[in-house]
């Protein structure tokens, strides 16, 4: 599926790069991957990638704490050790829920944000002692680098890639 | 681009100023019972409480109200026979008699408060926008700056009702205006309100209430100034001083909005102190005003008279108005909860008050103000409807209405609380007059500042 050839084209200017990648796509080209040291905004959308679900994710992950908040202070204050704080001994949730309510924010916060992160690196299949896919170091300082698959066609992309700007051109194979 | 007020708008100004004149008046007019009806009306209730066996609400607010302060220290003996009986609802006929005249002062004074709350909000916004040099904010600047017109006008109706109050009515609103608090010969001695004469006091109240309208207007009128100066300006030397008396007019704000809450709102309850209320209040009147902001915007747009707003100045407008929501609600239960977790009694009536009494609205507004935005606002592509904005931006007002209610209400009427004639009359009076006010200075210069220096990238907002 994925094409043996492929053509790195490297920029240094995000600016660049942006107007690269809208003229590229214009010319019906597909982009595999870009790989850039910071975010650039709206990269994604000139890409044509799909939307990203992490808000959607994020919001389960927080009802999901939420839950969780609501139950385990059920359990601890009123079912298991009810305990006697503030004069307030009435042993219902519903008197006491005040008092929860910080801790309903705080694990609502917590699991939305630590679930999203993990999301986020299972996502990008990043994991622990993995091992790094960039394919130039450069793209970790100040470089931008655009990888599109070629179907011999290279030395049509590789003229429409220079007169985008682009400061370096290679033929990489990737079939070893 | 100069805008022209339409013919309609302006009329249906004018007649909302009549309906709220006439509610008013209508409120006003009724609002004095003599003794005797009102002790009939209180003889009704109470067979119809007796027939829901409500029996005990009644005993509970007399309790409970922090109003009656002279009223709650009587004793009420246990063995209260016949005469004492027939004595203590004389006093609590007088009391309610009070609430009732006290009606129409504080429904006046709600509408009013709101409305100018609404103006104070959006001088802020204006001034952190100038102050942090923001560069979406630009193509909105004579929106605010029209409706920070109403600063002055507003503020002074407020300061105004609030005065006349203690020289016209009979300190209908404050009762710490009332000079026989402060008399320790007199019956209705109040010592904790004495102590406190210092700062609440007659001459103290007009004078700090003058000195901030001063400053805010002034502020206003500068920065209005330099402003429409900038716009054929050939350097930003306009900018630059406008920059610098937003931030001056920040720290003022600040500290002058926290102490106008404390004289305008706080001193109703002249027992009851909260140390964050000047805060509470300025999140309420920050959101009102953003949300006016948005949907003055939005009606404009629609009228096509502001090209150059596009759907991102909407979108971070309602991020505004979701994350200040949130932020309001933040406030309201941290005061909510200290309070409620250390149970002090002189504290604590304030609450329970609102939840004996106006548990409905108390209740109904954190629905409004906080689990309405939060649902409807959260997705980011609603943000970008200019209805969705709308709809919300009303609940959100009403919700702020219902705030500003919640906060003079209980102390003034106790439990006599309706929204009926004199409250919407007020609205009516007081919306009407925004109105005429905001729309009328949106006429006064070009819809667009176009020389400030920002306004090349505000154009261009892009999310």
């Amino acid at each position: 599926m994925e094409a043996s050839k492929v053509i790195h084209a490297i920029y240094t200017d995000d600016d660049v790069l942006m107007n690269a990648v809208k003229k590229v796509k214009a010319e019906r080209h597909h982009i595999e991957e870009i790989y850039t040291p910071f975010p650039v905004h709206g990269l994604d959308k000139a890409m044509g990638l799909a939307p990203t679900r992490i808000a959607i994710a994020s919001f389960m992950y927080g009802c999901v704490g939420l839950t969780v908040a609501i139950v385990m202070m059920n359990f601890i204050m009123i079912e298991d050790w009810p305990q006697n704080i503030g004069g307030k001994p009435s042993f219902s949730y519903i008197e006491n829920m005040p008092a929860f309510v910080p801790i309903m924010f705080e694990l609502t916060v917590f699991f939305a944000a630590h679930l999203m992160v993990i999301t986020f690196y299972l996502r990008s299949r990043m994991w622990p002692f993995k091992k790094a896919e960039n394919p130039d170091p450069r793209t970790t300082d100040d470089h931008f680098l655009m990888e599109i698959a070629v179907h011999n066609n290279e030395n049509e992309l590789t003229d429409l890639l220079k007169e985008t700007g682009a400061v370096e051109i290679n033929l990489i194979d990737k079939a070893h | 681009m100069e805008y022209k007020i339409s013919n309609r708008l302006k009329m249906a100004s004018i007649i909302l100023i009549i309906l709220g004149l006439i509610g008013v008046g209508y409120g006003f007019a009724t609002s004095h019972k003599s003794l005797d009806d009102v002790k009939k009306m209180i003889a009704l209730e109470e067979a119809g409480h007796h027939g829901g066996g409500h029996e005990t609400t009644t005993d509970a607010h007399t309790v409970a109200n922090d109003h009656g302060t002279s009223h709650a220290e009587e004793s009420h003996g246990e063995g209260s026979h016949a005469d004492a009986k027939e004595h203590h609802d004389d006093k609590h006929a007088k009391h309610v008699q009070h609430q009732l005249e006290n009606r129409p002062w504080s429904a006046l004074y709600v509408a009013a408060f709101f409305f100018f709350m609404i103006a104070l909000g959006v001088l802020a916004f204006y001034a952190v926008q100038f102050a942090s040099q923001a560069g979406w904010s630009p193509v909105l600047f004579r929106v605010m700056e029209a409706i920070t017109a109403y600063v002055l006008p507003g503020a002074l109706i407020v300061l105004g009702i609030a005065v006349a109050s203690h020289y016209i009515g009979h300190n209908n609103i404050f009762i710490w205006m009332d000079p026989d608090l402060t008399n320790p010969d007199s019956d209705k001695y109040d010592a904790l309100v004495d102590g406190k004469s210092g700062f609440l006091n007659m001459t103290g109240f007009i004078i700090r209430g003058l000195v901030f309208i001063a400053g805010w207007s002034l502020y206003r009128h500068f920065a209005r100034k330099f402003s429409i100066a900038q716009d054929n300006a050939t350097d930003n030397r306009n900018f630059k001083k406008s920059f610098r008396i937003a931030a001056g007019f920040l720290v003022f704000y600040i500290y002058t909005e926290s102490m106008m809450s404390w004289d305008w709102i706080m001193s109703v309850d002249p027992h009851w102190f909260s140390t964050l209320f000047g805060w509470y209040v300025f999140a309420s009147m920050f959101v009102s005003g953003i949300t006016v902001i948005a949907m003055i915007t939005m009606y404009l747009k629609s009228r096509g008279h502001l090209p150059f707003v596009n759907d991102s100045h909407l979108h971070d407008l309602a991020k505004f108005m979701f994350g200040i929501s949130i932020f309001w609600t933040y406030l309201w239960f941290s005061q909510f909860m200290l309070i409620w977790y250390s149970n002090i009694p002189e504290e604590v009536t304030y609450f329970v008050t609102r939840f004996q009494d106006y548990q409905l609205p108390f209740l109904g507004m954190v629905v409004m103000n906080f689990v309405f935005p939060l649902l409807v606002l959260m997705n980011s592509d609603y943000k970008r409807i200019p209805w969705f904005v709308v709809m919300a931006g009303i609940v959100i007002l009403c919700g702020h209405y219902i705030d500003v209610f919640n906060m003079i209400m209980p102390a003034t009427v106790g439990d006599r609380w309706f929204i009926g004639i004199p409250e919407i009359g007020s609205i009516c009076l007081f919306a009407g007059l925004f109105l005429f006010i905001v729309f009328t200075a949106l006429t006064k210069a070009p819809l667009l500042a176009k020389r400030n220096p920002f306004i090349k990238e505000s154009e261009h907002f892009h999310y």
